[in-house]
């Protein structure tokens, strides 16, 4: 049988190549630019290799705010994603409930980010605020702005506050989606609770969970706005983390090239994480299966 | 394996039921023998659905008593009652292997693992599974992961009852015959007793002792498939059952004889003596097999009901010819030799299959 060759659907593919190169391969690239030269101006340029990466990558500071970052990240998703899930299992499955919590539940989705970051930054003040009167009230010496736990705790409670709400809607999504006939036959089965969880909501849930275990690793790696107007990073850099780590150096100090290359090793370490953790998770599902 | 009973049962899914139209099921008193197979058949949303779940306490009925061998299980859980039900969609546990799901009920009741092995290979063998074992679940077709549910609803062996929720209808229909021969073939090996719902009533036919007509929320008739097809308590019975079903017609009563439409049909006197004690809407009903249609010369001067004849459909092994007169469309069933000559002919009612029902009830 004779292919018909015809190339010229290559054309098609033009206005998307041309908006993906504007919007991230170009501005990706000058980014490559100031991670291997030191740029003074225009003309006054050095090409440097390595240097910048070497330099970036032996900061002290940046592995600290490295595993500050780290620490962070793991915490908000070991506390979000079980605190997601049990409170998707408990949340009613019709009735007036359903509307009344789902609205809840969406309200803390739809603050942006530096309001929720001023919220906090007034709620948990000792003088004026709340949350801080009521723990010092309660005998608890707490202030966000000078011990350096309290603060880091007040960011990371922030957080579960702000995103709980989007595992939990995803989770629910994916409940919801489980015929009767399952709990049902589960029933008939004699399987326990537990059994039920493990064995038909987590697996039925799993697609959805990815989803929302990416989304928060990928927005709490990142994360700068809210800590930024919580605690500006403070007190000393307890709550410094990569986004502003990088900022700081950027906007701050102005030094491109280091910045330029932590950028790349940001972006790079975020991706790679990302790819490994949604490589296993499929492939874990497949196997046996042939 | 146990009896079942249902103590004058009835249940309506409003809180507060008034006219009989509430009640998904009406008020009956049932009795499931021991080790008996049973086929509950009805057209959708007749109550078949809504009993099962009462006999394996999915649903807590709003009337009555459920009882297992004499003993009251009405407030008892699924799980306290030790019954296997299979869903008409198959629920698979996907993450499990095919092993692993039909161990899976076992497992659950702290069965110890050798004999949870036996168990699984028996009915893996029964099944023809025993080569998928090793096997995710999820990656099976519809039919297999269905098998998968029978399966499971048959490896415990002291269950009280196996339920059915017209468990074939996603299988395709070569693979239907076989998994129901199978099911036969368990039942007869192991006599659990077996409830099996479905609205196909050759899958009715084929499978069960007694066959249990739902219509309406009530047991119109329970019975073997040879009593529903020579005796229909009920006009559904009658046309639900048989292909095509039962002629029924209305009828009026009158000098010892019943008149459709202006035209005498005979009656025994078995026939007048029971409808005299009658009132209500008279129907009278006739399976096309038991009609004779007589044409050409054999009609002439042969008593009968003169009819128009409007269609013969040749099926293979046997012919149905539509015939009218007046209002009533009469279907009748011919041998594969016989022969329609002509528009008309005469039909002939054989007397003692001839049934009479007031207000859709069998009378004689």
């Amino acid at each position: 049988m004779n292919k018909i060759t015809n190339n010229k659907a290559w054309f098609l593919v033009l206005p998307v190549f041309f908006i993906v190169a504007i919007s991230a391969i170009i501005p990706l690239m000058t980014v490559v630019n100031y991670s291997v030269q030191d740029i003074f101006d225009p003309q006054t340029r050095f090409f440097v290799g390595t240097e910048w990466f070497e330099q970036v990558l032996s900061d002290r500071r940046l592995h600290d705010a490295l595993i500050r970052q780290i620490v962070y990240t793991m915490s908000v998703l070991l506390i979000e994603v079980p605190l997601g899930i049990a409170v998707a299992l408990t949340l009613p499955r019709k009735g007036w409930g359903v509307s009344a919590s789902m609205v809840l539940l969406a309200l803390p989705l739809l603050i942006p980010w530096n309001v929720v970051g001023t919220i906090w930054q007034i709620f948990g003040r000792a003088d004026i605020g709340l949350g801080g009167y009521l723990i010092n009230l309660m005998g608890i010496d707490y202030n966000y702005a000078q011990n350096s736990m309290d603060a880091w705790l007040t960011v990371l409670v922030m957080d579960v506050w702000h995103w709980t709400s989007l595992i939990v809607l995803l989770c629910y999504a994916g409940l919801r989606s489980i015929p009767d006939a399952y709990y049902q036959a589960a029933k008939i089965d004699g399987a326990s609770r537990w059994a039920v969880f493990r064995f038909i909501q987590l697996p039925k849930m799993q697609s959805v969970l990815v989803i929302g275990v990416l989304l928060r690793f990928m927005d709490s790696f990142m994360i700068y706005t809210e800590p930024f107007v919580l605690t500006g990073g403070g007190p000393g850099n307890a709550t410094t983390f990569l986004s502003q780590f990088l900022t700081r150096m950027a906007v701050g100090q102005f030094d491109l090239g280091p910045a330029a290359a932590f950028s790349l090793v940001y972006f790079l370490i975020i991706l790679l994480v990302c790819w490994v953790f949604y490589t296993v998770v499929m492939n874990a599902g497949k196997q046996g299966e042939q | 394996m146990a009896r079942i009973d249902l103590k004058s049962l009835a249940h309506s899914y409003f809180p507060d039921p008034k006219t009989d139209e509430d009640y998904a099921l009406r008020r009956m008193e049932h009795v499931w023998e021991d080790g008996g197979a049973y086929a509950l058949l009805g057209p959708s949303g007749c109550g078949k659905t809504t009993l099962l779940n009462i006999i394996s306490g999915l649903l807590t009925p709003s009337h009555g008593q459920v009882l297992f061998d004499g003993k009251d299980v009405t407030q008892l859980a699924p799980e306290e009652r030790n019954i296997a039900q299979v869903f008409q969609f198959p629920v698979i546990y996907d993450t499990m292997t095919v092993y692993d799901n039909l161990a899976f009920p076992l497992r659950n009741r702290g069965i110890d693992e050798k004999r949870v092995d036996a168990r699984v290979r028996e009915i893996a063998g029964m099944l023809d599974l025993t080569g998928k074992l090793k096997q995710k679940a999820r990656g099976l077709g519809a039919d297999e992961k269905q098998t998968i549910s029978l399966g499971r609803g048959l490896v415990r062996d002291d269950v009280s009852a196996i339920l059915f929720d017209e468990p074939l209808t996603v299988i395709d229909p070569h693979l239907k015959w076989v998994l129901r021969r199978k099911l036969k073939e368990i039942h007869n090996k192991l006599r659990p007793t077996m409830v099996y719902v479905t609205h196909d009533q050759v899958e009715a036919l084929t499978f069960a002792d007694k066959v249990v007509v739902m219509y309406g929320g009530k047991v119109v008739q329970l019975g073997t498939p040879q009593e529903l097809f020579e005796n229909p308590a009920h006009t559904f019975v009658g046309y639900f059952i048989g292909s095509p079903g039962m002629n029924i017609m209305d009828c009026k009563i009158n000098d010892g004889a019943a008149w459709v439409d202006g035209q005498r049909i005979g009656l025994s006197d078995r026939h007048l003596d029971a409808i005299s004690k009658q009132s209500g809407k008279i129907e009278l009903g006739i399976r096309p097999e038991f009609l004779t249609l007589e044409t050409g010369d054999a009609a002439k001067g042969s008593d009968g009901v003169e009819v128009n004849i409007t269609k013969v459909e040749d099926l293979g092994q046997f012919k149905i010819a539509t015939t009218r007169f007046g209002s009533s469309e009469i279907k009748v069933k011919l041998g594969e030799d016989e022969q329609v000559i002509g528009q008309s002919g005469v039909l002939r009612f054989a007397p003692e299959w001839t049934k009479l029902y007031a207000d859709s009830q069998l009378v004689a």
